[in-house]
């Protein structure tokens, strides 16, 4: 899969739709010129440009599935975030964006190997795009999916993921019978049974906690991808 | 490009100069990235290695290193997800000390630095010389921690911080370039901030 992966330069996109899900959470879904189809996982750079040429870009992993004919990000937006307080507040339909991307070929997805992905928070959105992948090609089997976040409004697509048949912990409410935690290792077992690859998604806290989860259940560290962000002080 | 309807920016630079295109300064925090399990690196165990295209092929032990002259890098750091990091220091020892020892070839042109975890990142062995390049264990005076490459890891801020490969236990000289871990995804065979050379493709 190394070089492999589908890359694509600086392009214009249009956003078709856009709603907010949460409070904290915006979806844009963009028409990208001459669109270089991507592989589940990938992301893409976002750039805005103020009328003095001051420029700012942050990344955001896709959504959509490569077949959509839209590229669906979902951002969620943070404190005195630039980019991500723009898309929330200003963006709108109509809009036209520089996009780039897509990007990466490591935390990628694509059918051939059996996998679970262990997610936090918005780190869920590429792992979003594995599922729709291995919905449409009738692969579900293959990809097993296990998310965490503080609450139900804190989880983005969490009923899609529910659908899914992903496990789903609440840290900080009630899921049906299930009290609030962190997932318990006996929780994981059958999702990561069979896996021969982990992809971890979230924060850099989460990341950590995930993967010692994963290795504690007897994966090899060197079969887990990861992909975080935010940062340590 | 078109300027986007609507965006002003609000982070702007107070020290523009310092600042290569396309990045924000992140001010005291320190994002991390990484694609891999983040290892417990026991420095008993570990060491630090010279070899390919050289005429003495070196190991150091974390002792040895130790033992060797110390240097300090007082700068900024800038990452390719777009923050960058003023006035951090590192301490550790340069490359040009651990080069010496070995004595790179004539047709020694580029280097791929190996990471414990498999992780490999290629340079030309030009960017690793004249005081440009060390291997580090601490950062502000306290032990590197683990999250940013701790116990040791590689320091070539002039590039991006790929580049600076965490827990790196290998340098090896290569006489023709080979793409490295991100730039078999998709990144910069070189990767200097102030070209904004983000992704294969970028000048």
């Amino acid at each position: 899969m190394t070089g492999a992966a589908p890359a694509g330069g600086w392009t214009t996109g249009r956003i078709i739709e856009l709603d907010h899900p949460t409070d904290r959470l915006v979806r844009l879904r963009f028409h990208v010129e001459e669109r270089v189809d991507h592989l589940a996982g990938q992301h893409y750079v976002v750039r805005l440009r103020a009328p003095d040429g001051y420029t700012a870009q942050r990344s955001y992993s896709i959504a959509s599935d490569p077949d959509d004919p839209l590229l669906e990000l979902m951002v969620e937006c943070l404190p005195g975030g630039e980019v991500s307080g723009f898309l929330h507040d200003v963006a709108e339909v109509g809009d036209e964006l520089e996009l780039r991307g897509p990007i990466g070929g490591w935390f990628v997805w694509e059918g051939d190997v059996p996998a679970v992905c262990v997610a936090g928070g918005s780190g869920v959105v590429p792992v979003v795009a594995m599922t729709r992948v291995a919905k449409r090609l009738g692969l579900e089997d293959r990809l097993k999916v296990v998310v965490v976040a503080r609450t139900w409004d804190d989880l983005p697509y969490a009923a899609e993921l529910q659908r899914y048949g992903a496990f789903i912990a609440l840290t900080r409410e009630n899921l049906g019978d299930r009290v609030a935690a962190p997932p318990y290792p006996d929780e994981l077992a059958a999702y990561v049974a069979g896996a021969e690859r982990a992809y971890v998604c979230g924060s850099v806290g989460f990341a950590s906690f995930a993967t010692r989860l994963l290795e504690d259940a007897g994966l090899p560290s060197d079969t887990i991808r990861v992909e975080q962000f935010g940062e340590t002080s | 490009m078109a300027i986007t309807r609507g965006f002003l920016g609000k982070r702007r630079p107070e020290r523009p100069d310092r600042l290569p295109p396309g990045q924000y300064d992140t001010g005291s925090g320190w994002p991390t990235l990484t694609a891999e399990a983040t290892p417990d690196l026991d420095v008993e165990k570990w060491s630090m290695s010279v070899d390919g295209l050289v005429e003495r092929p070196q190991s150091w032990s974390w002792r040895e290193m130790h033992a060797l002259p110390s240097s300090t890098y007082f700068g900024d750091i800038h990452c390719v997800t777009t923050w960058s990091k003023f006035d951090t220091t590192f301490t550790g020892v340069s490359v040009d000390t651990l080069l010496e020892a070995a004595g790179p070839t004539d047709e020694a042109k580029f280097v791929m630095a190996h990471s414990t975890t498999g992780y490999t990142t290629n340079l030309p062995l030009e960017d690793l010389t004249g005081g440009k390049a060390w291997v580090v264990w601490e950062f502000d005076g306290k032990p590197l921690q683990r999250g940013h490459g701790g116990p040791v890891r590689l320091l070539v801020p002039h590039l991006y911080f790929w580049k600076s490969a965490k827990w790196v236990t290998r340098l090896e000289l290569m006489a023709r370039d080979r793409p490295g871990f991100w730039e078999q995804n998709g990144y910069h065979d070189r990767g200097d901030p102030w070209l904004e050379q983000r992704y294969q493709g970028d000048p």
